[in-house]
């Protein structure tokens, strides 16, 4: 196979952007594996095909998704998820995920993860939209909780439990973004820690961690946005350790999208993750939830 | 309640509307007012599909200024929402949308340039197939050239323009102070190609543009030459040939039988 191995290490890795193409294939980073938005490869060919084949030769790769619309009452774009199944099936990657989110209404795409109610008919759409994209993709697939700014009074559920019956009705993974849950948890004045410590991370393939912007809404009460554009924040580090205790190694992405850094300063931020996923090598600790 | 499709279609107007409510039953955690929390998604679309257009339309920037272009998205974005995830080709009607701004009527060089841009960005995304190699027209003998026909490469794309939008494209995408546009110097056309991985823009010759979009459309060599000659007097055969040749313009020949 001219590609190296498909499955991704318990390791940590980092969202590839093409201002770093250079740095990987000229110097060879140890990176446990890169993840892509899968929109950024939907096109014919060109330089981002070259040099994601070329990385794709030397390292894991996971593919992310950020278009779908999974979370739309409307039907999922067909035209869409043929493109991603062409990118899963030209790359080869070991982890395949997208968000509980919306996007696209009518003819409008916007460009940003909306939120959606946890309701009985939020749910119904979410997994007929999910078993589409298992079925037509041919895999399973990781759903990432989101990190959400608002609340509606329809939900009549937990997104735990939102998420729980997802898995359940599915057979999704999770994709478990410690960022997203300390944002949500701030942002809603609920606990991250009783949060993580529900989540069912038997589910969970796939950790993100990534930086926040600070702010406050209109009561002048902390109101964290989820830019992706600096360093993972302390907090979410300490949450990314208590929930490590409970599941042990697994692999790990570095989420930094905007402002981009030079190359080492992001590898710096996965060294950080490797560390704390080292000190957790030998499993779970069943201390913590005994 | 509202059901999700009245939501989403609510939620989804008041994001482009910056004077709408809040949709409702749209909450704060305290059960108050959501309207800067709201405001948060607003200014994401506003914000992501500005930077796409800046990511896109980088000469455009700079001959407008940060500011003045990030108001001119904001525009384009309540006009023309992006109706695909694939933000590269986001952006195709920002030519005609400049060329119609009333305010940017003194500077009517500015849709094309950004056609150029676009198609700078659409031929860098364009399938990959090796450029035709100049000696296989070589070996055609020359009482059938006449009848040979060309198939345009991928990444081919052509602008005629009546501005010297090369010269204003080079001058604001190097990444130096932008520059006083000089106009007196007429227009130019454009060959846009992409031979391997790096995007060649070629100042095409009197009338070539003509020729190549002749050739590009199924004419012969002979017929396309004599169209452009009949347009422009003193197009140059050799020379337009030799541009696109040595550009990479075409993959491949075809002749009669």
């Amino acid at each position: 196979m001219r590609f190296c191995a498909r499955d991704i290490p318990a390791r940590a890795g980092v969202g590839l952007k093409a201002p770093h193409y250079r740095d990987i294939l000229e110097g060879g980073p140890d990176i446990g594996f890169f993840e892509i938005h899968a929109e950024n490869y939907m096109g014919a060919g060109g330089p981002p095909h070259a040099y994601l084949t070329a990385i794709r030769e030397r390292y894991p790769l996971s593919l992310h998704g950020v278009g779908l619309s999974i979370g739309s009452h409307g039907p999922l774009d067909k035209e869409h998820l043929a493109r991603l199944k062409a990118v899963e099936q030209r790359y080869e990657p070991g982890l395949f995920s997208e968000h509980l989110a919306w996007s696209t209404h009518d003819t409008s795409y916007f460009n940003d993860l909306l939120p959606v109610p946890y309701d009985r008919e939020t749910l119904a759409r979410v997994c007929d939209h999910i078993d589409e994209v298992q079925v037509t993709v041919g895999r399973r697939m990781l759903l990432e909780n989101p990190s959400t700014y608002v609340a509606f009074r329809q939900s009549t559920m937990s997104e735990l439990d939102f998420l729980r019956e997802v898995v359940r009705r599915t057979g999704c993974g999770l994709l478990l973004d410690v960022n997203n849950v300390y944002i949500s948890a701030v942002n809603h004045e609920t606990s991250p820690e009783a949060y993580l410590d529900d989540f069912p991370v038997e589910h969970v393939g796939e950790i993100h961690l990534g930086g926040h912007a600070p702010d406050i809404d209109d009561e002048g009460r902390p109101l964290l946005i989820d830019a992706h554009d600096r360093a993972v924040d302390t907090a979410v580090w300490g949450l990314y350790d208590r929930l490590l205790q409970r599941t042990g190694a697994l692999p790990t992405l570095i989420e930094w999208d905007n402002d981009v850094p030079e190359w080492t300063e992001l590898a710096a931020e996965a060294a950080a993750a490797e560390r704390m996923l080292a000190s957790h090598a030998e499993g779970p600790s069943h201390a913590a939830t005994a | 309640m509202p059901r999700l499709p009245d939501l989403q279609a609510e939620f989804s107007a008041a994001l482009t509307q910056p004077d709408a409510a809040v949709p409702d039953g749209v909450t704060a955690p305290s059960g108050g007012r959501a309207n800067k929390r709201f405001a948060v998604y607003r200014n994401n679309v506003t914000v992501s599909l500005t930077a796409a257009l800046e990511d896109s339309f980088p000469a455009i920037a700079k001959l407008l200024g940060d500011e003045y272009f990030a108001a001119l998205a904001r525009e384009f974005i309540r006009r023309h929402q992006p109706s695909s995830p694939l933000l590269a080709e986001y952006g195709a009607e920002f030519g005609d949308f400049l060329d119609a701004f009333p305010p940017l009527a003194a500077y009517p060089y500015l849709g094309d340039v950004a056609r150029l841009e676009h198609a700078w960005l659409s031929a860098y995304h364009a399938a990959d197939a090796a450029p035709l190699d100049p000696a296989r027209l070589s070996a055609i003998p020359e009482t059938s050239l006449g009848e040979v026909r060309f198939t345009p490469h991928p990444a081919l794309r052509i602008l005629a323009s009546r501005w010297p939008i090369l010269t204003l494209f080079k001058a604001n995408r190097t990444g130096e102070e932008g520059q006083p546009p000089d106009l007196s110097s007429g227009g130019e056309s454009v060959l846009v190609t992409r031979p391997s991985l790096n995007v060649t823009l070629s100042r095409l010759s009197p009338g070539a543009s003509d020729f190549l979009e002749a050739l590009c459309g199924g004419d012969t060599l002979g017929g396309a030459a004599a169209l452009a000659i009949e347009k422009t007097a003193e197009f140059d055969l050799g020379t337009a040939l030799q541009t696109a040749l040595a550009a990479g313009a075409f993959s491949d020949i075809r002749t009669p039988g």
